[in-house]
């Protein structure tokens, strides 16, 4: 085990973080737009609007995000003067705004189906009185459908944001030096494999630990009727056994 | 777009995508049945009576869950050799170099990712099995042996399947990573198309709808498999 090595390399690695976050976040959160309307689309009544919705679910959850990422940055130089002619070719020159489209699009996809599942298991007899109150369309999602979804899909969104942390990652190949890339640059000049990735892992570790915890709070946060005691964040994130335990429903 | 550059032959791409897809799939399938052995060991390490081995299982799903598989690729292909060949030196006495062929090393990386799912679906489904059952097959005087494969085996098998089958979507799709490394599977021979035909959209393209019917095809034989298996359940 090389310590110097290490003392040396973790600076550069920790630098990279903002590189992986914005990534991520930027990605995550233009997916989760489109999402809403990917879902909306798949369960209206339109059969035109819902199949392409399903399509578009389909095909890129079908698919590796290598492939989706490589499609987008090295297929749109096919196209060049065509991309050139309509001013679009300075974005897609640039290796973020490809890595970012191609996450975005990826994400949108896997959490279309999560807000859709969301969307579902809002119980009717909510539905109903909110109708009986006299709300409909857009405010009545607003008000009632999309907040209950939310709760709904808060778990299965936490996986979804460790997957593109994760995901992240490949936007390496297409040369940006987020933590992996940097990663992989120093150990192809040092060789010392397992140092960086005792490093680069432990980062990657700790920011999904951190983000699963937040995942946690929020729906603590969000549903606390189901709850018995009022926690602050920082007790759920250094003391596990202090964590909140859920009321049991039937004894309520 | 050229489709004429995918023609099967000496002047098109086609029947080298088409290695490309056999070699994804070859990978594929050996990496996800070594994920499945994996799967099988430590869920077996989860359920044990073992604070040690728990906790070892644990660390296991929980770190290859939580980091990139591109960074354990990068770790088994630059550090892989190294063990290879000081393990060589040190008990077999045999200094030359050596190194891992590329595609046991992608099947270990991603064998080693898809093992940390599979053993989260396998303890999941061990852990559904009626106690009930156990309890019975003890009464009518069955060992443990004879527990395992006639109790557990069959009913475990049938409740992992759907999960089992998400991995093997998950495993197919994380194979594309291995062309990183230089795997001749339908990236990398995309990647090699694109330079010589400066038509990358056309190859992209290409692998994008290999993997599609890859996913589609096999899918589908997962969703027989799941019918099958659930013959004679009474579903209620």
């Amino acid at each position: 085990m090389d310590f110097e090595l290490m003392q040396e390399s973790w600076p550069k690695l920790v630098g990279a973080i903002p590189e992986t976050l914005i990534l991520a976040g930027s990605s995550l959160s233009i997916g989760f737009v489109i999402a809403v309307f990917v879902a909306l689309a798949r369960l209206s009544s339109n059969k035109v609007l819902s199949n392409l919705a399903y399509g578009y679910m389909y095909i890129f959850r079908s698919t590796p995000l290598l492939v989706q990422i490589f499609l987008i940055y090295y297929g749109s130089g096919q196209f060049r003067p065509f991309l050139e002619e309509y001013g679009l070719w300075v974005f897609f020159k640039e290796s973020w705004f490809c890595a970012i489209l191609a996450l975005t699009l990826n994400t949108g996809a896997y959490t279309s189906e999560i807000i859709r599942g969301g969307i579902q298991s809002v119980p009717w007899g909510q539905l109903e009185a909110a109708r009986a109150c006299g709300m409909s369309g857009f405010l009545l999602f607003r008000r009632i459908t999309f907040p209950i979804a939310m709760r709904q899909a808060l778990p299965g969104y936490g996986n979804e944001i460790i997957l593109m942390i994760k995901s992240t990652s490949l936007a390496s190949i297409i040369t940006i030096l987020e933590i992996t890339g940097v990663a992989k640059k120093i150990i192809a000049a040092t060789w010392s494999p397992v140092e960086i990735f005792i490093i680069a892992g432990g980062i990657y570790l700790a920011i999904n630990f951190i983000l699963t915890r937040l995942v946690q709070w929020a729906e603590i946060k969000l549903s606390p009727q189901l709850y018995r005691d009022r926690v602050s964040f920082w007790t759920m994130l250094f003391k596990k056994e202090e964590n909140p335990t859920a009321v049991d429903q039937v004894a309520r | 777009m050229d489709l004429s550059l995918l023609v099967y032959g000496d002047a098109g791409w086609g029947d080298e995508m088409l290695m490309g897809a056999l070699m994804t799939i070859a990978v594929a399938t050996c990496s996800y049945l070594l994920g499945i052995v994996f799967g099988a060991v430590f869920a077996t390490m989860k359920l044990s009576h073992y604070y040690i081995l728990r906790l070892i299982a644990d660390a296991y799903t929980t770190i290859i869950r939580g980091i990139p598989e591109l960074l354990v690729i990068y770790l088994v292909f630059f550090g892989g050799g190294a063990v290879l060949r000081s393990v060589a030196k040190g008990v077999f006495g045999y200094g030359e170099y050596i190194d891992l062929p590329i595609f046991v090393t992608g099947m270990l990386c991603i064998g080693i990712s898809s093992g940390a799912y599979s053993t989260e679906v396998i303890r999941g489904a061990v852990q559904a099995v009626p106690v009930g059952q156990i309890e019975a097959a003890r009464a009518v005087g069955m060992s443990k042996w004879l527990r395992f494969w006639r109790i557990l085996v069959p009913q475990v098998a049938r409740y992992a399947l759907p999960g089992l089958g998400n991995v093997w979507q998950l495993t197919l799709k994380e194979t594309s990573l291995i062309s990183v490394i230089g795997l001749a599977d339908i990236m990398r021979h995309s990647y090699i198309a694109m330079g010589s035909t400066k038509e990358p959209f056309t190859f992209f393209l290409t692998a994008f709808f290999l993997y599609l019917g890859l996913a589609s095809i096999s899918n589908r034989g997962f969703l027989r498999a799941e019918t099958w298996s659930n013959r004679g359940v009474r579903v209620t």
